[in-house]
């Protein structure tokens, strides 16, 4: 008991800076993923056969393959690609020339970077398919309301369906955005140093402490937290908008 | 001079004619009822006339003013069409009520809307909001809603919201007032409630057009009936003709069936 005492301070700091990174993570991804989301469900529902048909096999792919694997091709797949495009190939493409000079940069920021642009592209796809459904959703008769009442299509869109669209798809979109607080921590898998990350540490030894597993096991108690936290935003949102139905 | 004439209105979705060669036109202030079988187009010329659907052929005139030529193709600008459309208004058969407003917004909404950039919203915007919203309290005081101005539409019945619709479709001022089956989707008993509200717009010479499967209520209110089979007017003139000494076999088959159901 009293190494427990000694080692939790020192525990419980780390941790609380790999949280920041997964908090970090968590904001990033969903300040890109819902507007992203959108404008996908809105290609998904325009009138071009080709945008609807680009949208639909990118979600399928997205969807269809584990957030893992995506996370490592997009970490490792520019280093790899850029290897073997010549030097020729690249002198001959502004393109091929971009691809063989992007790389992540070094360390933290380049993980970060990276597992960002995953994850904001995989939730992306979940929301998109979310959003459609939010749309596709109301009755024709609201724009058609709308319509003879002579507003414009923006006007049906944010004053008549908008809302109505919102409260639809608060629960599906809540359980998303709890998922992607856990879903955070395979990031880990390219070495970002999130709160899993930072607790599995003490399993290898840093900072003085090794072979203890119960910071691994406590990194449970900030998932819980972060999600509690949301539930209870999410209920108090849904309360909110109960006014109608 | 008539308020709107109907020529020559054709609408086929796919393989299957909707309306064929449809024409009638009607005087100001009087109300016209359109009777006939599911099926039969009535739904889809009321959804032409407010610019839901676009006619394959045929020309509409409001007040002498060529609302629609279906033969040319020149293409119409949104703004147009919206311009266009504000002659008619249109009380639907399941409301179509804004669910997050309540009763009084849901009739000052679109008025509000089309008051912006308007000289008068620029030179006093509270002005003009409660002049808005006090033209649409008088509405819903006209049709017997005053007390529930500020429910909203969940927690009203289907005659309250279907007496919503009709305030709300009043205030933009149409030149003719369209009902597609108001009473279609109320219970008997709520069905009368609307019947009254319409039945007042009537008496103050509103403009209507009436498509309806209540045979008494288009007897009683209305100036002219229209018998409508198979996308085509089987017959049409004054109720009381129509009514009692149908021409057409068919509208006599019609309205035997609707007798039959009476008696029953």
């Amino acid at each position: 008991m009293d190494q427990f005492a000694q080692q939790f301070p020192v525990v419980f700091k780390t941790l609380n800076v790999g949280f920041l990174q997964t908090l970090k993570l968590f904001c990033v991804t969903l300040l890109g993923a819902l507007p992203l989301g959108l404008l996908l469900a809105c290609g998904e529902i325009s009138r071009s056969r080709v945008l609807r048909t680009v949208i639909k096999v990118l979600v399928w792919i997205i969807r269809g393959s584990p957030l893992m694997i995506q996370l490592l091709i997009i970490y490792y797949g520019p280093g790899l690609l850029a290897s073997s495009i010549s030097a020729e190939a690249a002198a001959s493409s502004p393109f091929l020339n971009m691809l063989r000079n992007f790389r992540w940069s070094g360390g933290e920021d380049g993980r970060f970077a990276a597992a960002s642009v995953a994850f904001i592209i995989n939730y992306a796809c979940y929301f998109c398919e979310i959003f459609r459904g939010g749309i596709q959703g109301i009755p024709v008769g609201q724009e058609e309301a709308g319509l003879v009442l002579g507003m414009t299509g923006r006007q049906i869109f944010f004053k008549v369906k908008l809302l109505q669209m919102v409260k639809a798809i608060l629960p599906p979109i809540s359980n998303e955005i709890i998922t992607l607080v856990k879903d955070t921590s395979l990031a880990r898998i390219i070495s970002l140093q999130e709160v899993i990350w930072a607790g599995q540490a003490f399993l290898k030894g840093s900072q003085g402490i090794s072979g203890v597993i119960w910071p691994l096991f406590f990194t449970g108690v900030y998932y819980l937290a972060a999600n509690g936290l949301l539930t209870v935003g999410f209920a108090k949102l849904e309360k909110k908008l109960g006014y109608f139905r | 001079m008539p308020i709107l004439q109907v020529e020559h209105i054709r609408k086929s979705f796919g393989q299957t004619k909707v309306l064929d060669d449809i024409s009638f036109s009607m005087e100001p202030g009087n109300t016209l009822s359109i009777i006939g079988s599911s099926g039969s187009g009535k739904t889809t010329l009321l959804r032409c006339l407010n610019f839901l659907e676009r006619p394959d052929a045929g020309v509409i005139r409001v007040r002498d003013e060529v609302l629609l030529d279906a033969g040319e193709p020149k293409k119409v600008t949104d703004r147009e069409t919206r311009r266009k459309r504000l002659h008619f208004g249109l009380v639907f058969q399941s409301f179509n009520l804004f669910p997050q407003y309540t009763a009084l917004q849901n009739v000052t909404l679109a008025e509000e809307l089309l008051a912006h950039d308007t000289p008068e919203w620029k030179a006093d915007k509270s002005q003009t909001l409660k002049r808005i919203r006090d033209h649409g309290v008088e509405l819903l005081a006209e049709v017997g809603l005053a007390n529930r101005m500020d429910n909203y539409p969940h927690q009203l019945s289907g005659g309250q919201c279907q007496r919503v619709a009709i305030a709300r479709a009043l205030a933009l001022r149409p030149d003719i007032l369209c009902f597609d089956e108001p009473t279609s989707a109320l219970d008997p008993e709520l069905t009368g409630e609307v019947l009254r509200s319409i039945r007042k717009l009537a008496e103050r010479n509103t403009t209507m057009i009436i498509v309806t499967h209540e045979m008494d209520f288009a007897r009683d209110v209305s100036n002219t009936v229209i018998f409508m089979d198979n996308g085509r007017i089987c017959e049409q003139g004054d109720p009381r003709e129509v009514f009692d000494n149908p021409k057409q076999e068919r509208t006599r088959q019609f309205l035997a069936r609707y007798h039959g159901e009476d008696a029953r």
